[in-house]
């Protein structure tokens, strides 16, 4: 661009590929070939997909990624680098190249805005942009300034040249607790933000660790966003239910249930369905892939699913509770009382409806058979 | 004594709104059934290991059978909305003429208010119940959207995949199943109040309404069909009504 006063420095990285940054850092050619395996099986390519992931980290440059953060927590950067395999966080966080992410880059003030507008204009059109957090529309976007601009500026600005967005966690796609009612702030997902940019939503609170990774590996390895489902979420991860993948699974379709947090059936591990678990409309990997290097996930440690990798899960009623409140009624409602109440008003009404007719249409009972009631009930007065 | 009333019997309900009406009442009952134990599964069996249990399972199978069956059937009626007679028409569930709103009111006030003693006489149903089986049909195709919405992903079949585009409108499946659910209570009150007046008429009237879904007989005194014709059946254009004049003498039958 013309506008640019002298072009940035060339990085010394660009000319290495991610395998020889990885060999440069110690790390033996079975470890990498570990987390290749690892990785084709996490992003659902199988086998004969190791192969390609390899030839992909061993003969490509680094991906360049942008990684923004707005109204978030943070707890998916958290995730990210809690990854359970020892080189997924190294690999990605340092050879892939996060050239500008507030909480880990080194840069401040404005050497970081430097940096950010240096990766910008070098990679227009190639850089991936990562964004953590609901971007603020009320009040002009004041809730969430970086550097003297708002979020909807700043992601106007540098979601233009990306060449695709990843959305991480339930905040970038879906708004999260910022955005549930009354949503103050106007919180909103960046997909209602940004069009004509491919959006990946990565949707948890935070993501599974190995999933960021994936999505990111499947990038780098195919050049192209990964498969998504109609909520631009990767279908890799996403396709299923937690219900359908949880190892209590058998216990739902034997209607063996969880009535209380301390009864006999929570001892035995039964399905956690009437207390509230979400694993029935919510999808995610947490069945198969879990927690922290696939140690657990919460329904494996006797709580039920939230729903976090959904949209509006804040809202969608009491966590320990199976239906959600019935919207309107009031907080205490569900829809059972609302509907015991007016079906119990109908068989009133119906009652005092029997009643009622018997009195006033006393005469039109009799009237139609042509006969008074009288007459009709006294059979000997028939000839 | 029988007084000298000139009884004619009308068949209202050709066997295939018959069918239609048992099938729909046995769906009704059925997806309410399950569709309730599936939000309020019971506490039994719960000593067994889950390997010998598949019940709840079942009960899922079940209320998913039965939406289809529920559908087809209601699929079926909308054509006969078309082929069936004018008391099938679908011309009848629309408040298309002034007359069919001038009978609401005069219904209301005669079988719900009470306030009137000149009864409204219909040979199919009046215009209330009408326009009520026009909200149940909605009500039908929102339970039949939402439910296939909702079963989607348990399958690779196509058809509840049309469906897919009705979770993002509510956000979630979490917040779609409310409403799938609080569905199921309308179509409980709407049950309640169905069976009651279906009794009420046929002891306030005694034209055999409640029988006349079993056979397809109604029964009215002469004039009375006769000042039914004069006015025309429920907002139906004139090409139908003229083959439902009523036969020179004995049986009236609307379509034979």
């Amino acid at each position: 661009m013309e506008t640019m006063a002298a072009p940035p420095t060339p990085d010394p990285r660009d000319s290495v590929t991610v395998y020889q940054q990885i060999l440069s850092r110690g790390v033996p050619r079975r470890e990498f070939l570990k987390f290749c395996t690892w990785m084709s099986a996490c992003i659902g390519i199988g086998p004969e997909g190791v192969a390609q992931v390899v030839e992909a980290l061993e003969s490509k440059r680094r991906l360049p990624v942008v990684w923004m953060h707005f109204q978030e927590c943070t707890c998916c950067s958290e995730s990210f680098i809690r990854s359970s395999h020892p080189i997924v966080a190294d690999i990605l966080l340092d050879k892939l190249s996060l050239d500008y992410t507030e909480t880990l880059m080194a840069a401040s003030g404005h050497q970081a805005e430097a940096c950010l507008h240096d990766t910008i204009q070098k990679y227009k059109g190639e850089y991936v942009l990562c964004i953590e957090g609901s971007v603020p529309l009320g009040d002009e976007g004041v809730y969430c300034c970086i550097g003297g601009k708002t979020a909807l500026q700043i992601v106007e600005d540098v979601a233009k040249d990306a060449k695709a967005i990843i959305a991480w966690g339930n905040c970038a796609s879906a708004g999260c607790v910022q955005a549930a009612k009354p949503n103050p702030t106007q919180a909103t997902p960046i997909h209602k933000i940004i069009s004509g940019i491919p959006i990946i939503n990565v949707q948890g609170c935070p993501p599974i660790a190995e999933v960021m990774a994936g999505v990111l590996v499947h990038i780098l390895t195919f050049d192209r966003i990964p498969q998504l489902d109609s909520l631009g979420r990767p279908k890799a991860f996403y396709s299923r239910r937690v219900h359908d993948t949880c190892y209590r699974r058998p216990n739902y379709d034997a209607g063996l249930f969880v009535e209380s947090f301390d009864d006999e059936n929570a001892r035995k591990g039964y399905c956690l369905y009437k207390v509230g678990c979400r694993g029935p409309s919510t999808y995610n990997s947490c069945g198969t892939i879990r927690w922290n290097g696939g140690v657990s996930f919460p329904i494996q440690s006797g709580h039920g699913c939230i729903g976090c990798s959904e949209a509006n899960f804040w809202d969608n009623g009491p966590f320990y509770q199976r239906l959600p409140n019935f919207p309107g009624f009031g907080i205490e409602s569900t829809a059972d009382t609302v509907g015991v109440a007016v079906l119990g008003a109908a068989a009133a009404g119906a009652a005092a409806h029997a009643v009622m007719t018997n009195f006033r249409k006393r005469h039109d009972i009799g009237e139609q058979a042509g006969e008074s009631i009288e007459q009709a009930e006294k059979p000997e007065d028939n000839p | 004594m029988q007084a000298s009333h000139d009884f004619k019997r009308v068949y209202v309900w050709e066997q295939p709104v018959r069918w239609f009406h048992w099938i729909n009442a046995l769906c009704v009952i059925v997806l309410g059934v399950t569709g309730y134990l599936i939000a309020h599964p019971p506490a039994f069996m719960s000593a067994n290991e889950a390997s010998f249990g598949y019940w709840f399972g079942k009960l899922r199978f079940a209320h998913f059978v039965t939406a289809y069956v529920f559908l087809a059937n209601f699929l079926f009626r909308l054509y006969w909305a078309g082929a069936g007679n004018k008391y099938t028409h679908w011309r009848n569930f629309f408040p298309i003429s002034k007359r069919q709103l001038r009978e609401v009111w005069a219904v209301l006030k005669v079988d719900v208010f009470q306030s009137s003693d000149q009864p409204v006489h219909t040979l199919g149903h009046n215009s209330v119940a009408y326009f009520t089986y026009m909200g149940t049909g909605l009500l039908t195709v929102f339970q039949v959207i939402t439910g296939f919405a909702l079963y989607a992903p348990m399958t690779d079949f196509w058809f509840p995949h049309l469906f897919d585009w009705v979770v993002p409108i509510f956000g979630s499946e979490q917040n779609l199943r409310i409403f799938h659910y609080a569905v199921l209570w309308l179509f409980a009150i709407f049950t309640l109040i169905h069976v009651y007046l279906v009794f009420y008429h046929d002891y306030i009237e005694g034209h055999g309404v409640l029988s006349s879904m079993v056979g397809g007989w109604k029964f009215m005194e002469k004039e009375k069909i006769e000042a039914e014709e004069a006015s025309g059946i429920s907002g139906l254009p004139r090409r139908h009504r003229k083959n439902s004049k009523p036969a020179p003498a004995g049986v009236v039958s609307a379509k034979e």
